[in-house]
C-alpha cells in the first residue's frame, strides 16, 4: 500500500467514525481541526483504524500521534 | 469465530443504502430499525445506528411497541461511554425501547445512595452495575499468601448486595450486575489454585460467591467472565485500551456486550424465544433422505460427519428438556421424513420431541405460518433454522419477525453457534418449562380426542378438568410476569407488569389478583390464566377489571366462564355491587373483542379508539355452568 491509499483508506474510517461525509484529511489536520475529535472519539478512530489495516498499535505510538501525517507514516510502517 | 463478531447475524446488503434510507425518518420507521439492528453490526454501524435512531426516539419511546420501554441505568467503575450505542442496539434488536443514564466514573455508590442524585431523577427501571476486576479485587490482590482474602471476597460481595437491596427499594427496578473479567495474568501457571489468593483465582471466588448472592437477591448475572472463556480475553480485553482509556471492555466488544445486556432485558420482560423450528436435510442430518435413502443419510457412529449432527441433535434435545418448543418445518415427502424420526437407529430426536411436523413441499414462510398457528404462539418467538441460503433468506424477508441465524457450514458448530445467538435466553425457570414438551403433546391428544368425539359438552367433560385458583402467590410469581408480558391474543387490555407491580398490588388490599391453574385427564396444563381487578375510582359500588388474560391453548374449554363464576363471587364477597370490563384492541387480541358480550356484560361506553367499557350486575348474575371443576387454593 502506498502512502496515498493509506491516506485514502484512513480518510474513509475518519468519515465513518465522525460520521461525516465531507471530511478531508490533510498531513497537518489534527484533533484541533475536528471539533468531534475529543479523547473518546481517538479511541475510535485508533481502533477502527486497527481493524481496516489489520494492525496493532503499541500503547506508545497511539500517545505520540500528533497529526494525520504521522498517523499515515506509522500505518505504512507497520503495515510493511 | 468469537461472539463478539455477531456472526449469527446477516451481514448488511448494503450498509449505505439502508442508512440513506433511514436518514431523517420520521416515526413510522421504527420496524425499519429493529430491522437493520437485526444485522452484523460493528462498533461503527453500531454507533451510527444508535444516532439515527436517537435522532427519531430520543424522549419518546414510537406507540404501540409490544414490549415495555426500558429506562437502563448504567454504572460503572470505568469508562462505560463506548458502551451505550451497543446497548440501546441491543434493546432496539429485541424491539424494546431504551433510554440510559450513565453514571459519572467511579459514582454508582453515589448515585444509589444519594436521594439528590441525577440517577433518582432518571427513576431507572433497570440498574446495570459494570465494574472492573481491578475495582473489585485490586485491594484484594494486595494480600497475597494471607488469609485476609478470603474475608475481603465475602466482604466485597456483600458490599454489592447491600446495593443491590437499596436500589430495589429506592426505584424499585431490577438489577443486573456483571461479573468480574478474568484480566489478572496468573502467577504460578496451570496449578494457580494452589495460591487461593493470586488475583485470577480470586477474580474466580468473587464471582462464585457473586452468584450465590444474586440468586439470593433476583439480581440477574452478566456472565462476561464465561463470554471470556468462550470467545477468548482477547476479544474482550485489550490491555492497550485499559491502560489509555480505562475501556475494560473492549471497544470491538461493545456491540456484542450491549446484545448480552438485551437478552436480559427481553427475557424479564418474557420476550425471548420459545420455539425452535428445524430443517432436516444437512440440517438434522447430512444428505437428502429423500434421494439417500435411510442408510445413505450421514448420522450416527462411524462418520465424522454424522456423529457432528447426533452432536446437534442432543443439544436440541437438551433445549427441548428445559422448555424450548421444537418444530419441523422441511421440503420432503411427510412419510419419508417422519419414517427417519420413528425407525433410523441412530436419531436422538423422536417423534414424540417435536410438537409440531411439517414437511410437505409449500414454502417455508407458509408452513411456518402454519407451524404458529397449531402452537398458537407468535411467529417472533421463533428461531428458524436451516443450513440452505435460499430458505434463510425467504424466510427473512417474508417474516422478518422470524429469527434466523446465519449457520456456519459445519454442522461440528450448529450447537455453538446457536448458543452463542443467545435467542433462549432464561432469567429464571419455572415448573412449566420442564413440562412444556409433554404439554404440547398432550395437546396433540386433546385434538385426537377431540376429532373422535362430535359432541363438544360431552367432550369437554370426558376432560375432567379442574380450575385450581387463588391470590397470585410467591411461587406464582415468575409465570404470572411471564404470561402478563408475553399474552397478546387473549388479553383485554395488554397491559404489561413486573414482578414489583404486582407485589405492589398485595400491598395495596382492595385488588383481587388471581391466578389460576388448570389440570384436566391428560396432565397439568399449569398456570393459564390471570385477572387482576380493582376498585374503580369515584365509586365504592364498582369493580374494574384491570387485566384479563388466558393462554390460548385451554380456548373453548369454558374456561373463560369459570373465571368469571370466580370473580363474580369474589367480587360480591368484597361488598361490590358491578364488575366494569375494559377492552382495549391491539393489532394481536381482536380474538376477544367480543369477550365481554358473550359472557352477558352489558356495553356501557364504546370509546372512539374503539375501545369499550361494559358492566355486570352482580346480584342479576347467574353462574355458567362450565365443565370444569373449581378448586380454591
Amino acid at each position: 500500500m502506498t502512502k496515498d491509499e493509506i491516506r485514502q483508506s484512513l480518510t474513509e474510517v475518519f468519515r465513518e467514525v465522525f460520521d461525516n461525509d465531507a471530511l478531508v484529511l490533510r498531513d497537518e489536520t489534527n484533533a484541533d481541526d475536528i471539533e468531534e475529535w475529543d479523547s473518546y472519539m481517538h479511541i475510535n478512530i485508533v481502533v477502527a483504524t486497527e481493524m481496516r489495516f489489520g494492525i496493532k498499535f503499541q500503547t506508545a505510538e497511539i500517545e505520540a500521534l500528533r497529526n494525520v501525517g504521522e498517523f499515515v507514516d506509522l500505518i505504512y510502517r507497520k503495515s510493511q | 469465530m468469537p461472539g463478539t463478531q455477531l456472526h449469527w447475524l446477516p451481514d448488511t446488503v448494503d450498509w449505505a443504502e439502508a442508512v440513506r434510507h433511514l436518514e431523517g425518518s420520521d416515526a413510522n420507521a421504527w420496524d425499519a430499525f429493529v430491522d437493520l439492528a437485526r444485522h452484523r453490526l460493528d462498533f461503527i454501524k453500531t454507533a451510527k445506528l444508535d444516532k439515527l435512531v436517537q435522532n427519531s426516539f430520543a424522549d419518546t419511546p414510537p406507540l404501540a411497541l409490544p414490549s415495555k420501554p426500558v429506562r437502563l441505568a448504567v454504572l460503572g467503575s470505568a469508562t462505560v461511554q463506548h458502551l451505550l450505542p451497543g446497548l440501546r442496539v441491543g434493546a432496539l434488536r429485541r424491539n424494546i425501547w431504551c433510554s440510559i443514564y450513565s453514571g459519572e466514573y467511579g459514582q454508582y455508590r453515589q448515585d444509589i445512595l444519594d436521594p439528590r442524585s441525577r440517577l433518582s431523577a432518571f427513576q431507572p427501571t433497570c440498574i446495570l452495575l459494570t465494574l472492573d476486576a481491578r475495582h473489585l479485587l485490586g485491594t484484594v490482590s494486595r494480600g497475597i499468601g494471607t488469609d485476609d482474602a478470603t474475608d475481603l471476597v465475602a466482604q466485597g460481595v456483600d458490599d454489592l448486595r447491600a446495593l443491590w437491596r437499596r436500589a430495589k427499594e429506592r426505584f424499585g427496578c431490577s438489577v443486573i450486575q456483571q461479573t468480574a473479567l478474568p484480566v489478572f495474568p496468573t502467577l504460578l501457571g496451570n496449578n494457580e489454585h494452589h495460591l487461593s489468593t493470586a488475583p485470577r483465582r480470586l477474580v474466580e471466588r468473587f464471582n462464585q460467591r457473586l452468584r450465590e448472592a444474586a440468586d439470593e437477591e433476583n439480581v440477574d448475572i452478566l456472565a462476561l467472565d464465561l463470554r471470556a472463556e468462550e470467545d477468548g480475553l482477547d476479544a474482550w480485553y485489550d490491555p492497550v485500551l485499559w491502560y489509555r482509556a480505562k475501556q475494560e471492555i473492549a471497544l470491538q466488544a461493545s456491540p456484542f456486550f450491549g446484545d448480552l445486556v438485551g437478552r436480559l432485558l427481553a427475557a424479564r420482560q418474557g420476550r425471548s424465544s420459545k420455539c425452535l423450528v428445524l430443517d432436516l436435510d444437512n440440517t438434522l442430518w447430512g444428505g437428502v433422505i429423500g434421494d439417500d435413502g435411510m442408510s445413505g443419510i450421514a448420522l450416527g457412529q462411524g462418520s465424522a460427519l454424522g456423529e457432528a449432527f447426533v452432536g446437534f441433535q442432543e443439544y436440541v434435545q437438551q433445549l427441548a428438556r428445559r422448555g424450548i418448543i421444537i418444530g419441523v418445518c422441511s421440503k420432503n415427502d411427510h412419510a419419508t421424513a417422519i419414517e427417519v424420526f420413528d425407525s433410523h437407529p441412530e436419531m436422538v430426536l423422536r417423534r414424540n420431541d417435536v410438537a409440531s411436523f411439517v414437511a410437505n413441499w409449500s414454502d417455508k414462510p407458509t408452513n411456518l405460518r402454519r407451524i404458529a398457528e397449531e402452537l398458537n404462539i407468535g411467529l417472533d418467538s421463533m428461531v428458524f433454522v436451516d443450513d440452505n441460503v435460499f430458505e434463510r433468506n425467504i424466510v427473512r424477508r417474508e417474516l422478518p419477525m422470524v429469527a434466523v441465524p446465519e449457520l456456519p457450514e459445519d454442522p461440528a458448530l450448529f450447537s455453538r453457534c446457536l448458543a452463542t445467538a443467545g435467542y433462549f435466553e432464561a432469567t429464571s425457570l419455572t415448573h412449566e418449562d420442564f413440562e412444556r414438551t409433554a404439554l404440547y403433546q398432550t395437546n396433540a391428544a386433546r385434538a385426537s380426542l377431540l376429532a373422535s368425539t362430535t359432541d363438544l359438552d360431552a367432550y369437554l367433560h370426558s376432560l375432567e378438568m379442574t380450575l385450581v385458583y387463588g391470590p397470585i402467590d410467591e411461587p406464582g410469581m415468575a409465570r404470572v410476569v411471564q404470561l402478563i408480558n408475553k399474552t397478546n391474543q387473549f388479553n383485554l387490555t395488554t397491559k404489561r407488569y413486573t414482578e414489583g407491580d404486582i407485589r405492589a398490588l398485595h400491598a395495596d388490599g382492595d385488588a383481587i389478583a388471581l391466578q389460576f391453574r388448570l389440570i384436566d385427564k391428560f396432565g397439568d396444563n399449569g398456570m393459564i390464566a390471570v385477572v387482576i381487578a380493582r376498585p374503580m375510582t369515584g365509586t365504592d359500588q364498582d369493580i374494574l377489571i384491570d387485566t384479563w388474560l388466558m393462554s390460548c391453548r385451554v380456548l373453548g374449554r369454558g374456561v373463560e366462564q369459570a373465571t368469571l363464576n370466580i370473580l363474580a363471587e369474589q367480587a360480591r364477597q368484597a361488598g361490590f355491587k358491578r364488575i366494569v370490563g375494559e377492552y382495549r384492541p391491539t393489532p394481536k387480541n381482536d380474538l376477544v373483542k367480543d369477550h365481554f358480550h358473550t359472557l352477558g356484560f352489558a356495553l356501557l361506553e364504546a370509546r372512539k379508539d374503539n375501545s369499550s367499557l361494559w358492566s355486570l350486575q352482580i346480584d342479576g348474575f347467574t353462574p355458567f355452568t362450565p365443565a370444569i371443576e373449581l378448586v380454591r387454593k
